[in-house]
């Protein structure tokens, strides 16, 4: 049984990882914003198998409420043996360039709002010895591409984040896991245009993700052909990366 | 280019537009919008109803897939209520290893629940348990502004009209049954091929109130003295061992060809071959449940097989007194066209009666199997519906793609009620089509 903490618990990603988790008998910390997504997801945990479902309201982007939200998990579960960083928004990137306030809010929903907790949660982690903090970024940050490059920046301050964090919290027993999502069919990515082929049901996804912290992968790029696409796509030189579209 | 939807048989080719749900509290603002831009819309589930009563009249519909809840559950009663959008192959993975199973399941573990209670389907215990709709307690409907609680009991006209109602009385939020309790996963089955049809109606006569399940498979090939020849499946929820499920690994056909993969030739090397393997004596084994529900299921996407054209399944159910008769005529006329597919079924069903108002089943025998689609169809099916008409049979909405308004109309007397209470908002090209 697994003590374990999701931020953003009521995302397409979290709750599927969630489910897994819970038909393993897991006990599970719920943080997301709204209440009522929050409860029906929790109903729906405990009578899939988790042995405790606790809940806790929070805006990710509430910065004072995170040492708060840490007590309470740590009250509830007493220790933590996984953590997994969920949330996140996928911004409007011709609106972002229009206006910067904007840019700002959904640079912090996605960067700022994660480094603010995983650096909350880091030293509890520390403290503790033991446990996995799992966040998840994206294949986006990996290039800054014209069509996606708020969003791509956030994502690439969190891999970078989760880089420099991996290697210290690993000297005391801390595994820090990226994860590298590609196209996955969730709320977030609703409405979008992606090429079916390429586009991963969030089961699969979440399947590798548990797998992976199982297996404590350092980077999981997940459906794992993405790490070929990435190969790629990281190995276009900038004269011509500049004259893409992407 | 954004996301198209299709039935399932891929005909008539009318995408559909979906607008995503993916918890309850979004449903009536989506569907207010949805209907404000486009007059009516569907709910779409998996899409596993072969040809256009899952599609709606404005090419519109709400996806619901996301609704995928388990809301509440007693383990000891077995009673079970989840939100529409669950799928029978996620329910059936968390209540097989706490000793329950569906009390009724199609041919297909990806349907939602939504989508069982709105075509009230059936399996192969209908001459015991009756349709889907026999097990259901109670659903939540939000329809015309208002969330309604419907049972036997409350709301009672609501509640018969909604079960087999094709998804038209309102949004069926959630689904609340009662399971059937089972004591392992496996399936203890007899298995038997038969020579004619008369021989599929002495073992059915002799096996079905003997057992649970019961199911043929039929050779639509097989012409003369071999008409109706096929194999016989009786089974039973193995009463020890253990209630581990074996998860099967999934095929996927990965692409739709050209044209069908399915024709007179594969067809006929297929049959035989089918036929062959199974045994001349009634012999019995045992074997996991997802095989003996759903062998199609390890085949994902499927129906791709039938090319771009699609396909259409033809199901009917004769009348008792007439199958016997009927069933011959039916099958000779389909060997003669020479079309038809491996998916041939036969079943007896019992006279449980469904408290659905537009239920497909009726004491007798029901035959389904799928055709290419091909323009030779109609006339094919023409020639078919004229003795399915005689008999006094009908054909079941959830498969069709064809059906005329006076057979329907003839066949579902109960339809005008339905229409009554139908929520203006919702409509499907099914309806459309044989009510106006």
């Amino acid at each position: 049984m697994k003590r374990i903490l999701i931020i953003g618990a009521t995302s397409g990603i979290a709750i599927a990882c969630a489910r897994l988790w819970a038909a393993q008998g897991s006990s599970l910390f719920l943080v997301a914003r709204q209440t009522e997504k929050l409860q029906q997801t929790a109903e729906d945990l405990r009578l899939r198998g988790a042995a405790a479902v606790h809940l806790f309201v929070m805006d990710a982007n509430d910065q004072p409420a995170h040492a708060q939200m840490l007590q309470a998990a740590l009250a509830a579960l007493y220790q933590i043996d996984i953590a997994l960083i969920a949330h996140g928004s996928l911004p409007d990137q011709s609106a972002c360039e229009q206006d910067a306030v904007l840019a700002v809010r959904e640079f912090a929903n996605n960067a700022t709002s994660s480094i603010a907790l995983l650096t909350v949660l880091a030293n509890q982690f520390e403290r503790q010895h033991c446990g996995t903090l799992a966040v998840i970024s994206s294949v986006a940050g990996e290039r800054g591409r014209p069509t996606n490059y708020l969003y791509g920046s956030a994502k690439a301050a969190v891999s970078a984040f989760c880089e420099g964090l991996r290697a210290r919290l690993f000297k005391v027993g801390v595994h820090v896991m990226t994860i590298k999502p590609g196209f996955v069919d969730t709320p977030m990515t609703q409405g979008l245009a992606l090429p079916k082929l390429l586009l991963a049901q969030p089961e699969q996804v979440a399947r590798e993700i548990v797998q992976g912290i199982e297996r404590k992968t350092c980077v999981l790029y997940t459906p794992k052909f993405w790490a070929l696409i990435m190969l790629a796509v990281r190995n276009i030189p900038q004269s011509l990366f500049k004259r893409l579209n992407l | 280019m954004t996301e198209a939807l299709y039935s399932w048989g891929h005909y008539p080719d009318a995408p559909q537009h979906p607008t995503h749900c993916h918890w309850q509290a979004e449903v009536p603002e989506r569907l207010q919008q949805l209907v404000q831009a486009h007059g009516s819309t569907l709910v779409f589930g998996k899409g596993r109803s072969y040809g256009d009563s899952c599609l709606a009249a404005s090419g519109q519909v709400l996806a619901l897939q996301g609704l995928d809840r388990l809301i509440a559950v007693d383990w000891a009663q077995g009673i079970i209520r989840a939100e529409a959008g669950l799928t029978l192959q996620a329910l059936l993975a968390m209540i097989i290893p706490r000793g329950w199973f569906l009390p009724v399941t199609p041919g297909t573990q990806f349907v939602t629940l939504g989508g069982a209670v709105a075509n009230d389907v059936h399996g192969k215990n209908h001459h015991r348990r009756g349709t889907f709709a026999n097990h259901v307690q109670r659903f939540g409907l939000w329809r015309q502004g208002e969330y309604l609680s419907c049972s036997a009991t409350e709301q009672p006209e609501l509640f018969a009209a909604t079960l087999g109602g094709l998804g038209l009385t309102g949004i069926i939020l959630w689904v609340e049954i009662r399971l059937l309790p089972i004591q392992a996963s496996q399936i203890d089955y007899k298995v038997v091929r038969f020579d004619r049809l008369s021989e599929f109606f002495a073992l059915s006569a002799a096996l079905d109130h003997q057992h649970e399940y019961s199911v043929a498979w039929v050779d639509c090939l097989a012409r003369g003295d071999n008409i109706g020849r096929g194999v016989f499946m009786v089974g039973d929820h193995a009463p020890y061992g253990s209630l581990a499920r074996e998860e099967r690994s999934k095929l996927a056909v990965p692409c739709t060809p050209p044209i069908s993969l399915i024709n007179s030739l594969s067809l006929k090397a297929f049959n035989q071959l089918y036929w062959r393997i199974h045994p001349a004596q009634l012999t019995a084994r045992r074997g996991a449940y997802e095989p003996f529900f759903y062998p199609l299921d390890r085949l994902l996407a499927w129906n791709r097989m039938y090319g771009r054209r699609g396909f259409q399944q033809y199901q009917c159910v004769l009348p008792e007194a007439q199958a016997e008769a009927a069933l011959p005529e039916l099958l000779k006329v389909i060997a003669e066209a020479g079309q038809g597919s491996f998916l041939a079924v036969l079943k007896r069903c019992g006279d449980l009666v469904s408290p659905g108002l537009l239920s497909f089943p009726m004491p007798g025998t029901s035959l389904a199997l799928d055709f290419p689609q091909r323009p030779q169809l109609a006339t094919l099916f023409t020639r078919l519906d004229a003795l399915v008409r005689q008999a006094g049979g009908r054909l079941y909405p959830a498969k069709d793609a064809h059906m005329s308004r006076a057979d329907f109309q003839q066949a579902y007397p109960a339809w005008q009620q339905l229409e009554a209470l139908r929520d203006p908002a919702l409509n499907s090209r099914f309806w459309k089509r044989v009510t106006t």
